[in-house]
Parts: structure tokens; C-alpha cells; sequence
């Protein structure tokens, strides 16, 4: 199991790496996420023994400081593949198995087989240049299992696909490392991705982990407000309005607590919609009831992939994004109810409870 | 509208042939011609073809030595510059140092000091009463090796440390991740990285090694001639020129040969050139050997320049200024020119030259870098690529020669032109300027172009905003190259200077070609002189250098 203890890594006195404690424990997926240049990747590559760092970096208890990259046992699979564009498919993935002196019928049986396992037999006599990107990064990820690796280290491997190919290719990437049981450690500024392929997710930023759990604890309970916009949450509102929603989806907030909110938990319904009763309604006496539902005027209408987006302006808790069915028709001027998901939204603790506002 | 537009393309087809004719013209009369005229009156010696005469030549005995020792010892020099020239590439181009800049200039001076003096200064050093006369080089094949080697290192490490320091850091590093060690790194993915430049740097220094001349002059005495020195030896003083016919002819067909091996041997699987110029890394302690080795290379460069600064500021086993003060008059009387109308002379030379060169490399420089879509349009560019690199593969004697013999004929009598010997030293610098400028024109993506012209910029504007733009520092560099290479230029301006107004090698030359202990101290402190001034420019031209160009 990999284990870093106050990890420090500076270049020329600027810190991009401050103070890191992080584990993977074997057999584990952890996804750093955090945007870019919140210093995911230095720690990448002080991992792999590429960066200097100060601070331990150690596998199974025993510390690496001393240990040159290529004795660590760690692939390191790059953004952009990192191929070596003058060999072949075969011979890039097999390059591993060759520095160990395995004997050629070996050396091609292993990689036919992991070719197959990324889906690209027969690919072999293929130079790099001729590959699409999605293709490039499976002869990559190949690589880089040929080598057997204790730790499986990806910096940002699926971000220079197009959208599509990305969500393909992430749910491709979690059965690869799950049915070959690989340890990895997987930065990413991509929430999808982190969720889509890792077990556990560590938040970074600023060069420090603010936040580190089990995947489905930290989409449940993000530790601040940015945390929560990295997480995926859409907006998060404080004051009158974050008390307004939390009421309306009863969900409980501490006063002067702030409400992360999806914008898929949000949905709006015609203000005269199926179950009717409320459309007489005032404003405040929705709310009031406690009926889950909130009162607004559409601003704005466009059309999204999973329905229409509207723009809404909340009676007493100003603008929020909601869904809506397609067929409901809504219209800027309309009046709506949003129905607001509990398990969309999260409570987070008072502004200045955390270290970053 | 269609009309309208092949009108256009058919104007720019003629545009592209008319700017592609003038560079074509200019080597055709200068180069060709010449070269031509050379190689007829050798094949045709009494006006018919008598191929006989060049076979009995390469039959006698003293060819084949000749052959046989250009041969070998451009090998075995080509062989030590590129093994002391890695390393240093390597520390001076992937490593950060205080100093790095200074280091690297001073290894570049060699390759621009002209070869007179690059002979001159090996000698001292390991001539009898040098530092090095306890070695007993002076005189055999091992200081004309010295000699070769002293002024093609700085081409290997210029040539592959800028193909070293545009590497990404990348590829080995995903190497080392899968578990290679750091020879194995170099071996699997650096060097197969570095394979085309390293070819292009070895094929070239075999080049100027084969071709060499001056230096084999000077230090080869008459024991070792090259087959350079040969023809000068036999068109000037044995006026045997069938048998100069053959050899010029041999040397152009083995130079025609290594341009095809090496073509074969720098095809690489993926030709696509990546240009990021990775930061320099801090020395560790894995990089000593490379570092011993570069400091090695930088006393082997400034030994021989010590030798020569010191030698010519010795008389009498004193200190003294003497052959400084004779530089500016005729001393003894034995040469006829002073020294410093000699540097005039070769100076005014040079700035003609330079701009003859520069005009026409640009030229030259664009028209190989145009984009063109057709085939043939391909195989045009490809051509002409390969026609202007022509002087780089044939002797300067050979030139030189035919220069005397093709241009002394209306309409093309030249003898008494001041701009003969400016034209030819500006063919021998041709290539380098072409060298020069190609990769960075044909590095502006077309697409800045395409970007001007769509905001409403013509052609010409279009040009300046964008060629221009990113041209002018390695213009600049270019004419530096140009200027010392024509400073230094010796084999073909010993032909056709004329006797009255030498140029400064030429009277280097006939300095050392006199008796006496001043002419030959007087030698060194013009030596020291030339190479002072050629040492200046390139230093300033350093400094204009875009990183990651400037190879071979």
C-alpha cells in the first residue's frame, strides 16, 4: 500500500505540493481531484519519483526517497500516452516485458492478450501516428499494466478525449483495473471521471487535500463550497435562499450553513400542474406549508441533453438552474413550482468552519 | 468567380517559378558552370571524350593513397567528434549551469575559424617547441586527425544538442516509469530521438573532414595529401588536370553516395517533428562522465588557441609585441601586402559576400518551404532542395578552379571583377544559410498565414507580419555564419583572389610559406587577428539563436 506523509514538493521556493497525507490501500482506485494547477500532477510525478519531494513517500512501510524511478515498480501512464512513436503498437507494449529479458513468444503472448484486454487486437503492427487518441491511450494503459506495476499512477488519461469517447473509455478504464485487481492512483480535474473510475476520491487544491473518503461519501457530503462545485454540485447558495431550498427539500442546514445543490436535483413543474392544489397560491404560503415545492417565474429557456434547462427566478431566493419536462412547454414569463431533491443536495457547515470560504 | 481564381493560381505559379529561376540562374553560371567547365577539360582533354586518361589516373598507386588516407582519416575524425561531441551536447543543452551560454559560444568558435588557422594552431600546439612536442605528433596523420577533429566538434554538438534540447523529457520518463534504467532510457528512446541528427551531424563532418583543406595543407606537409590537397596540387602546380578531373569527379560521386546513405539512414518511422524545448535540469551526479568528458572537449578546443595566442606574442624566448607591430607593414619586405590591407580586404569581401549569400539564401529558403500541393510540385521542391545543397559536397578547389577557367570568356569574363571572389565565398556559404533559415520558415504554421490573410492582409503584408516576424533572428544569425565563413574561406579564394589584394588567409598562407621566425610569428598574430574577428561575430550570432534551430 502506498502511503505519503507530509509531502512537500517546491520548485524554486513556489509551493505546488503542500503538505500531503494520502494512502492507497491495495487494490484501491484513488482519484485526486482538483482543478488545474492546484498541483494534482506535481504529486503525480513526486509519487513516481520524477519530482523531488520532501516528506515520505512510502510503499508497504518502506520509505522510496532513494529509490530511482525505475526501481520503484510504478507505471506512470501520461496525459497524452507518452508513446514511443518510433516503435510499434506491439513493441510499446511489450517494451516493459523486454527490459525484464522476457523471451519473444512470451513477450507476444502477453501482449496480444493485453491488447485484447483494451479492445485493440490486432493493432499490433500499428505505428502510434496512425491511432485516433482514444486508441492511443488503450496501447498506453496496456503499457503500462505490461509492466506489472505495483501502483498504477494516470495523469489525467482520458482528459484529451472528446466527450464521448471519455465516458466510453472511463467505464472501459474501471473494468480493466478491477479485473486485473491494479493499485492506481488517478489525478483528474474531471468529476465524472474520478466517479466514473475511482473507489475513493482525495479533493485538492491550492497544493493541499481538503477532503479524502469513499467515492459516494464525498458526492453526499462535500467539505466546502468548492469542494462541492469540484464534486459536481452545480451552485451553492447561502443566506435566505440556501434556508428557502433546504426547507423546501427538507434537508437540515445549520443557521448560516450554505446548500450545495445539483442542478439534475432540480425539477419544475407548471405552477398549475397534476397536483393542482397549489396553483391559487401567494408566494410565501407555499413555502409556508412545507409542501417541497417552490414558487418562481421562468426567465430564460434552452434545451440541454437530458431536457429543458430553465433559468428561474425563485420567489424570495433569486435564480436557480432547474429541469423540466420538454413536453410541459414552459415559456420565459410562466409561472413554475421547482420540486427540489433531497438527495441532491448537500448541507455544508458555516462559512468559515473549513479553511477555504 | 472560378475564372477568377485559377487566374490567381496561375499567377502565383509563375510568381513561385520566376522567385524559383533567380536562385537556379545564380548557382547554375556560378557553380555549375564552373564546375562543369572543370570536370570538361578534364573528360575532354583534346576537345574529344578521352574517359582513358581519368582511368589511368585512379590506376596510379599515389591515387589510391590518396583515396585511401582522405578515407580514413575522415573516418577515425568524424568517429572521435561525434563520441566527444555527445556528451558535451548533452551537458550544454539539458543542463543548467551559471556559465552555459559562454561554454557553449566558445565550443561554436572552432567550426567558423578558418582553416588556415585551425592548421596553425594545432601545429604550434604539437609542433617540436609546443606544449604537446614531447608527443612527436608534428607531422603525421594523428595531427591532421587533431586538426579535423578541433574544428568539427562544435557541428556535432551544435547539430544534436539542439535536436537534444527540442526533446520532450516526456518519453523517457514514461520509460523510467516502466522500469527502465537510465541506459536503458538512452538506449531505447533517446538515442532512436536523436538517431537524424546525430546521422545529419556524423554525415556532415565526414563531409567537411573529406573536403578539408586547409588544415590538411598546413599540417599534412608533404608527406599526407587529401584528396582535396591533391587536386589543388595537381591543377595549381602540376597543372595536370585530367587527372584533378578524376579526382574532383571520385569526391563528387562518394559525397553523391553519402547523401543517399544518409538520406536511407536518417528515415525515421515517424518523420513528425516536435519543437518544445524542455527546461534544462540541475547537474546530478549521474551526469560526471558527461560532464568530464565536456570539460575534456573544452581544453582539447582551447589548447591549440592558448598555443597560438601565446606563440605569437613569444620572440626570442621573450615577451614581445613585434609580430603585432608587423602586422601593419611589409617587416622584412618579403610579403608584398600588409597584413591589415589583407584584413581590409577581407573584409569588404566578407560584407559582399554576406549579403549575397543572405539575399540568395532567402530565396532559396523560400521557395523549398512553400507549401505545395502536388505531386510534382513535391518533387520540384525536393530537387531544388537537393541542387542547392551542391556546394556543400564539392571542394572549394574545385570551385575555385573552375571558376579561373569558366569566367575568363565574354560574356562571362569576371577576372577583373571585384565581385568574383565575394560570389564564390557566398556559394560556399549558401548551404548554411539555407540550413539556417528552412526550419524555421518551414516551422510557421500555415494556418498564421491563412489567419492574416483572412483579417485582410495581401501577400506582401501577409509576409511581414508573419515570415518576417519570426525570420529576423535567424537572418541575422545567418549572416554572422555567412560573414565568418567567408572570413575563413580559403580553398577557393587561393584560386582566384587576386595576388595584389589577398584576402587575410591567403597571406596567411604565404606567410608560412616564407622562411624566417618573424613571418612565421607574424602568421600567428594574423592568425590570432582573423580569429579574434569570426570569434566576435559568432559570439554576437549566439546570442540571436531561436532555441531548438540551428542544426544541420
Amino acid at each position: 500500500m502506498l502511503e505519503l506523509t507530509d509531502v512537500t514538493v517546491a520548485f524554486d521556493g513556489a509551493v505546488a505540493v503542500d503538505g500531503v497525507d494520502l494512502a492507497v490501500a491495495d487494490g484501491d482506485v484513488l482519484a485526486v481531484l482538483g482543478p488545474s494547477g492546484c498541483g494534482k500532477s506535481t504529486l503525480l510525478r513526486a509519487v513516481a519519483g520524477l519530482e523531488p519531494a520532501v516528506g515520505t513517500i512510502a510503499w508497504d512501510g518502506v520509505d522510496l526517497a532513494g529509490t530511482p524511478t525505475h526501481r520503484r515498480g510504478f507505471a506512470l501512464m501520461f496525459q497524452d500516452g507518452q508513446l514511443f512513436d518510433h516503435l510499434t503498437v506491439a513493441r510499446n507494449v511489450g517494451y516493459a516485458l523486454r527490459l525484464r529479458g522476457a523471451d519473444r513468444r512470451t513477450v507476444r503472448r502477453e501482449v496480444d492478450d493485453l491488447l485484447e484486454l483494451v479492445g485493440l487486437g490486432g493493432y499490433a503492427e500499428r505505428l502510434p501516428r496512425t491511432l485516433s487518441g482514444g486508441e492511443r491511450q488503450r496501447v498506453a494503459l496496456a503499457r503500462s499494466l505490461a509492466a506489472r506495476p505495483r501502483l498504477l499512477l494516470l495523469d489525467e488519461p482520458l482528459s484529451a478525449l472528446d466527450a464521448s469517447l471519455r465516458v466510453r473509455l472511463a467505464a472501459d478504464l474501471r473494468r480493466i483495473l478491477t479485473e486485473a485487481g491494479t493499485t492506481a492512483l488517478f489525478v483528474t480535474h474531471d468529476q465524472s471521471e474520478a466517479f466514473a473510475v475511482a473507489d475513493r476520491i482525495a479533493v485538492m487544491r491550492g497544493g493541499r487535500v481538503v477532503q479524502e473518503g469513499p467515492a459516494a461519501e464525498l458526492w453526499r457530503a462535500p467539505v466546502d463550497a468548492p469542494a462541492a462545485r469540484s464534486l459536481g454540485y452545480s451552485v451553492v447558495l447561502d443566506g435566505d435562499a440556501a434556508t428557502l431550498v433546504a426547507r423546501a427539500a427538507s434537508v437540515p442546514l445549520e443557521p448560516g450553513g450554505q446548500l450545495a445543490v445539483r442542478s439534475s436535483g432540480i425539477r419544475a413543474l407548471p405552477a398549475d400542474g397534476a397536483d393542482g392544489g397549489g396553483a391559487a397560491n401567494g408566494a410565501g404560503g407555499v413555502v409556508g406549508v412545507g409542501g417541497g415545492s417552490l414558487p418562481g417565474t421562468v426567465r430564460s429557456v434552452r434545451l440541454g441533453p437530458d431536457g429543458l434547462r430553465l433559468d428561474v427566478d425563485v420567489d424570495g431566493a433569486g435564480r436557480l438552474a432547474a429541469l423540466a419536462d420538454a413536453a410541459t412547454e414552459p415559456a420565459p414569463g410562466d409561472r413554475v413550482r421547482l420540486h427540489v431533491d433531497a438527495g441532491a443536495c448537500a448541507a455544508l457547515p458555516p462559512r468559515g468552519a473549513g479553511r477555504w470560504t | 468567380m472560378s475564372a477568377a481564381r485559377s487566374r490567381g493560381r496561375v499567377r502565383g505559379h509563375v510568381g513561385y517559378a520566376v522567385l524559383a529561376l533567380v536562385p537556379v540562374a545564380v548557382v547554375s553560371v556560378f557553380f555549375v558552370l564552373p564546375v562543369g567547365a572543370m570536370l570538361h577539360r578534364g573528360l575532354w582533354p583534346e576537345g574529344s571524350f578521352d574517359p582513358g586518361a581519368v582511368l589511368d589516373v585512379l590506376r596510379r598507386p599515389r591515387t589510391g593513397r590518396v583515396v585511401w588516407f582522405t578515407l580514413w582519416t575522415s573516418t577515425v575524425a568524424t568517429t572521435v567528434a561525434v563520441l566527444l561531441g555527445l556528451p558535451a551536447a548533452y551537458v550544454l543543452h539539458r543542463l543548467r549551469f551559471p556559465g552555459r551560454s559562454v561554454v557553449r559560444a566558445a565550443l561554436l568558435v572552432p567550426f567558423v575559424l578558418p582553416t588556415v588557422v585551425v592548421g596553425l594552431a594545432v601545429r604550434e600546439l604539437i609542433a617540436p617547441s609546443g606544449v604537446l612536442g614531447f608527443l612527436d605528433l608534428d607531422g603525421t596523420a594523428v595531427a591532421i586527425i587533431i586538426g579535423l577533429v578541433f574544428f568539427n566538434v562544435s557541428v556535432v554538438i551544435r547539430t544534436v544538442g539542439v535536436a537534444w534540447e527540442s526533446l520532450d523529457r516526456r518519453p523517457a520518463e514514461a520509460a523510467a516509469a516502466l522500469g527502465a534504467t537510465p541506459w536503458q532510457v538512452f538506449r531505447t528512446v533517446t538515442l532512436p530521438a536523436l538517431r537524424p541528427a546525430v546521422v545529419s551531424a556524423a554525415s556532415v563532418v565526414f563531409l567537411f573532414c573529406a573536403t578539408a583543406f586547409g588544415v590538411v595543407l598546413v599540417l599534412g606537409g608533404v608527406r599526407y595529401a587529401s584528396v582535396e590537397t591533391e587536386i589543388y596540387l595537381l591543377t595549381a602546380d602540376l597543372l595536370d588536370l585530367p587527372a584533378a578531373a578524376a579526382l574532383s569527379l571520385v569526391q563528387m560521386l562518394a559525397v553523391v553516395c553519402l547523401l543517399v546513405v544518409v538520406g536511407r539512414l536518417r528515415a525515421v518511422p515517424d518523420p513528425t517533428v516536435r519543437r518544445v524545448v524542455a527546461p534544462a535540469a540541475r547537474p546530478r551526479w549521474r551526469d560526471t562522465p558527461a560532464v568530464v568528458v565536456t570539460l575534456m572537449t573544452l581544453a582539447a578546443v582551447a589548447l591549440p588557441i592558448l598555443a597560438l595566442v601565446v606563440g605569437s606574442l613569444r620572440r626570442d624566448g621573450g615577451w614581445s609585441l613585434d609580430h603585432y607591430r608587423a602586422l601593419g607593414g611589409s617587416a622584412d619586405g618579403l610579403f608584398e601586402v600588409p597584413v591589415s590591407d589583407a584584413l581590409a580586404a577581407s573584409l569588404r569581401i566578407a560584407v559582399d559576400a554576406t549579403w549575397l549569400s543572405l539575399s540568395l539564401g532567402l530565396v532559396v529558403a523560400f521557395v523549398v518551404t512553400r507549401r505545395v500541393r502536388s505531386l510534382v510540385g513535391r518533387r520540384v521542391r525536393a530537387v531544388l532542395d537537393g541542387f542547392f545543397m551542391l556546394p556543400l559536397g564539392v571542394s572549394a578547389v574545385t570551385l575555385g578552379f573552375g571558376f579561373l577557367i569558366a569566367l575568363d570568356q565574354p560574356p562571362l569574363d569576371l577576372r577583373a571583377s571585384p565581385m568574383l571572389v565575394p560570389i564564390a565565398q557566398a556559394l560556399v556559404a549558401l548551404p548554411i544559410v539555407v540550413r539556417l533559415l528552412v526550419p524555421v520558415l518551414a516551422g510557421i504554421d500555415d494556418r498564421q498565414r491563412q489567419a492574416a490573410a483572412s483579417l485582410g492582409a495581401g501577400p506582401v503584408r501577409t509576409l511581414l507580419t508573419v515570415d518576417l516576424a519570426v525570420v529576423w533572428r535567424p537572418l541575422l544569425a545567418a549572416a554572422g555564419f555567412a560573414f565568418a565563413v567567408s572570413l575563413g574561406e580559403f580553398g577557393a579564394t587561393s584560386f582566384i583572389v587576386r595576388p595584389s589584394e589577398p584576402t587575410l588567409p591567403v597571406v596567411i598562407y604565404r606567410l608560412l610559406g616564407h622562411p624566417g621566425a618573424l613571418n612565421h610569428g607574424t602568421a600567428l598574430a594574423a592568425s590570432v587577428v582573423l580569429a579574434s574577428v569570426t570569434a566576435a561575430v559568432i559570439l554576437v550570432v549566439e546570442r540571436l539563436r531561436v532555441p531548438g534551430t540551428g542544426a544541420w
